[in-house]
């Protein structure tokens, strides 16, 4: 569905006039391509200490041009706020300062990101408050934010540090057009498991390169609900990134699944993901085919709308075994086969209506909610493995499921968000192919929402 | 004498296997496919193929395909399809026809040319459209046209269209009609079923089973992985999973209506005109090996025969009757050792016809020089996936259909298969395929 007031909004004379009488003003988003350019100014690097020193360090082996200090007048593509000494909340006012000076100068779809410290991980009142501190003030800043810009966060857990390589992965996603749409969000990350931070230092150009055009090359990538919208760019996104793709939908979806298989040069599976066996077929083509399953992103979804006063069991019962259930199943199976990879990734798809509810959505939002608590408590079991498994909750995003929504409402929708439009597919997929890549080999049980920082569930 | 035969088939240097198969749900003719071509049913089918087995800008050996109701102007139908398809522009394609048993013949000449290392894979198939049939003009107009295209004076053009007569003007449109002898396929096989004395309630009986057989099929995900929807339709439209011996009794006799016996061959327990495309991948083991594909069923032999319908009193579609004895021998098998067994069906009364001519010693001695009966078939192994009946029958599609169905339940449940196909002209073509375990 073509958001026609973000076309029009963005010629000169419509622009003006929008301007004039204060009505919204979004922004074509800076979008990854292969072959971007992560920064075409200098990227401002502030706040004091090692672990600033050292990421500045990295980022000039990046090929960008560092600042430690704002300089009148030079545009700025990004505001790289290290934070990760912060005890109290009087440490938060010079670098916060001159974050406020550079967010003058930033170019459109320019970036801010935060780097700093858990405040679960102290049991001082005053370091907790400078921890929890920065959030509010990043989340504000991203309010702020005009042009396409967005600021995010990166929060160090236990011994990660500002040059992890994982920390290195999300900050590189976060300064890329990649994450165009994630918006107000904070990625937890923990440190990368010694035994791959070697891989890794490649994968996310903290060996002083930069990062591979093809992060997943050599992948297996199983995507659920592949033949439309959502599904059809996520297979499209990974296949990009390198991964072999084996596209599943339901067999009633096979003339476009097939058509979707056969655009990323990967094979087509017609399968039920709520059958009994619907794992073992997986596992059965995966492993005859490839040998090994690295990467499945459970994104199969359906809605069955209705206010839970006329909700019936059949609408009730299939958003539950669509959603939720079959995910469970499937990845009890996965985790029990010798085929799924012992580095593997499961990114399963949530929804800002499991966060925050939604009207007439109770089936779908305890869907998916149940998924952000499944993928909470699976992150526990996986912790300290090779493993990872994150949700992905996408916000108003421009598909045929929201070009049903009436258009008055569609419309107010897309302007809720900081960026005051919806995202696209390819925002959604972009995020997952992050965080089924080795870059994000230290983030678990995450939930990113990808949404322009919309008001809903904030 | 049989382990001397059994020598002379293996002779073959390689093995040809099936390793999967793709189809269209078929439709009823003026259905969900009344204006898509063969060609662009025959790209949709290739185009599951590759997306199942992930062939895309594959070079595959060579893909072989026809169609029966062919426009002239797809006279290299199958490569114009490889071109429209995901495959590698690079694969080479050639059209094969012969009447219903195209699709078979296709798979029997493809494994031939993997057997003997010609090629290491191959597509083989076919598609139909009773829908988007091609219609001719008149002889006498085609004359005139072609007449005039030849001539040079204005003179010459005036006098050549002056012998245009109104009754040329009417086209002449595609029948099933055979050419030598002017009665459609059905009334031929009206006469055949008559001679074998097939009742009517045997005949509707077959039918039942076949939509029960492939109703049941559907249900248990048989065809997820043959099968890739088309055009909104999810599976074929014939099907008539609620049909019953009572409501088939109910429908008029189409067939046979002039004989002295009572008519007995329904729309019922006759195959619809249908439109449906049908591939089948095909490959050496070595290239099913280096792929990591699946191997379903080896193929083993193929037998063709043809009869003499016009001058002898042999039925038209009774070919495949003549065939199977020469193939079993050449293989040094009997009809018990068969598992399952995938017999067209045309009409009802063709597979009855042919049953009964196989368990006649007195017809296997005279016909086919046997020394008695050849034998029955167990009704439990026959068409156990459904067939034509249910399913429709887009002439050139059928062989597809049905290679690919039978080495599927051979992978599943293991033994040996036999495929008989009746076709116009009275021929037929008769093969073997067996389970890899």
């Amino acid at each position: 569905m073509a958001d026609t007031y973000l076309d029009l909004v963005n010629t000169p004379l419509p622009a003006r006039i929008a301007k004039t009488l204060g009505l919204p003003r979004p922004s074509v988003l800076r979008r990854y391509s292969p072959g971007e350019v992560l920064a075409a100014q200098p990227v401002l690097v502030a706040g004091a200490g090692a672990g600033a020193d050292a990421l500045a360090d990295v980022l000039l082996g990046w090929d960008v041009e560092v600042r430690r200090h704002v300089l009148p007048g030079e545009k700025l593509s990004a505001a790289v706020v290290v934070l990760d000494r912060a005890s109290s909340p009087m440490d938060l006012a010079a670098p916060m300062l001159e974050l406020g000076q550079a967010v003058r100068l930033l170019v459109p779809g320019g970036r801010v990101v935060g780097l700093f410290r858990s405040s679960a991980e102290t049991a001082d009142p005053a370091e907790a408050a400078a921890r929890q501190g920065i959030d509010g003030a990043l989340r504000s800043v991203a309010h702020e934010l005009r042009n396409g810009a967005t600021a995010n966060g990166i929060i160090l857990r236990g011994d990660a540090t500002t040059t992890d390589p994982t920390t290195l992965g999300a900050l590189r996603f976060l300064l890329s057009g990649r994450s165009a749409y994630v918006d107000g969000q904070f990625i937890e990350v923990t440190a990368t498991p010694a035994e791959s931070v070697a891989d890794l230092a490649a994968a996310t150009g903290a060996a002083g390169e930069g990062a591979p055009e093809q992060p997943l090359a050599g992948r297996t990538a199983v995507v659920t609900g592949a033949a439309r919208g959502i599904g059809a760019k996520i297979a499209e996104v990974l296949a990009r990134d390198g991964a072999r793709v084996v596209a599943v939908d339901v067999p009633a979806a096979g003339e476009q699944l097939a058509r979707v298989a056969n655009g990323v040069h990967g094979t087509a599976l017609q399968l039920d993901i709520t059958a009994p066996d619907a794992a073992e077929r997986i596992l059965e083509h995966v492993g005859q085919r490839y040998g090994v399953l690295d990467i499945v992103v459970h994104n199969a979804g359906i809605t069955r709308d209705k206010l839970l006063a006329n909700m019936d069991a059949p609408r009730w019962d299939s958003v539950i075994a669509v959603n939720i259930a079959s995910q469970l199943r499937m990845n009890e199976r996965l985790l029990a086969s010798p085929v799924f990879s012992a580095t593997g990734r499961i990114i399963s798809l949530a929804s800002t209506s499991g966060i925050a509810g939604n009207r007439g959505q109770s089936n779908y939002a305890a869907s998916k909610a149940g998924v952000i608590g499944m993928v909470r408590a699976q992150a526990a079991a996986f912790d300290g493995g090779g493993r990872t498994i994150n949700a992905v909750a996408p916000g108003f995003i421009e598909t045929d499921m929201t070009a049903r929504i009436p258009p008055l409402t569609r419309q107010v929708a897309r302007r809720l968000s900081s960026l005051q439009q919806g995202g696209l597919p390819v925002d959604v997929a972009e995020t997952i192919a992050f965080l089924a890549s080795d870059a994000a080999a230290g983030i678990n049980g995450q939930v990113v929402r990808v949404c322009g920082q919309n008001l809903v569930g904030a | 004498m049989a382990d001397q035969a059994g020598a002379q088939t293996t002779a073959s240097p390689r093995t040809a296997v099936v390793i999967g198969g793709n189809r269209i749900p078929f439709a009823r003719s003026g259905g969900a496919y009344a204006y898509s071509s063969n060609k662009d049913m025959l790209i949709a089918a290739l185009d599951g193929l590759v997306a199942r087995f992930g062939l895309q800008g594959e070079r595959i050996g060579e893909v072989a395909a026809g169609a029966v109701l062919k426009h002239s102007r797809d006279f290299n139908l199958t490569r114009e399809a490889v071109l429209g398809s995901a495959l590698s522009a690079e694969t080479p394609a050639y059209d094969l026809q012969q009447a219903c048993a195209t699709g078979l013949e296709t798979v029997v000449g493809l494994s031939n040319k993997i057997k003997l290392g010609q090629i290491e894979s191959g597509i083989a198939g076919g598609v139909d459209s009773a829908s988007d049939a091609p219609i001719a003009v008149s002889e006498g107009l085609r004359r005139v046209l072609l007449d005039l295209s030849r001539a040079k004076t204005t003179q010459q053009k005036l006098k050549t269209l002056a012998t245009l007569r109104p009754k040329d003007l009417s086209p002449n449109a595609p029948t099933t009609g055979e050419p030598r002898t002017g009665l459609s396929m059905g009334e031929h096989q009206a006469l055949t079923t008559a001679a074998w004395e097939i009742t009517r309630e045997a005949q509707d009986e077959l039918a039942l089973h076949s939509h029960r057989n492939l109703a049941a099929a559907y249900e248990r995900g048989f065809f997820t992985d043959l099968m890739t929807p088309y055009r909104g339709l999810t599976r074929d439209a014939n099907l008539r999973a609620d049909t019953s011996l009572e409501k088939l009794a109910t429908l008029k006799p189409v067939f046979g209506k002039s004989l002295d016996t009572p008519a007995t061959m329904t729309a019922g327990n006759s195959t619809p005109l249908t439109d449906g495309a049908a591939v089948v991948l095909l490959g050496s083991e070595e290239y099913a090996t280096a792929n990591n594909l699946p191997m379903l069923a080896t193929i083993v032999d193929a037998e063709a025969a043809a009869v003499d319908f016009v001058h002898g009193d042999e039925g038209l579609l009774m070919a495949p009757v003549h065939a199977l004895p020469r193939l079993l021998e050449r293989n040094g098998l009997t009809l018990e050792d068969f598992d399952f067994f995938e017999i067209h069906e045309a009409f009802a009364g063709t597979v009855l016809s042919s049953l009964a001519a196989w368990e006649d010693a007195a017809y296997c001695k005279r016909v086919l020089g046997l020394d008695g009966a050849l034998g029955s078939i167990d009704r439990a192994k026959l068409n156990v996936n459904g067939s034509s009946l249910a399913a429709g029958h887009p002439f050139a599609a059928t062989g597809g259909r049905i290679v690919a169905s039978l080495a599927k339940t051979l992978s599943e449940q293991g033994g040996r298969g036999l495929i008989s196909v009746c076709a116009a002209g009275g021929q037929g073509v008769v093969a073997i395929l067996e389970a890899r375990n």
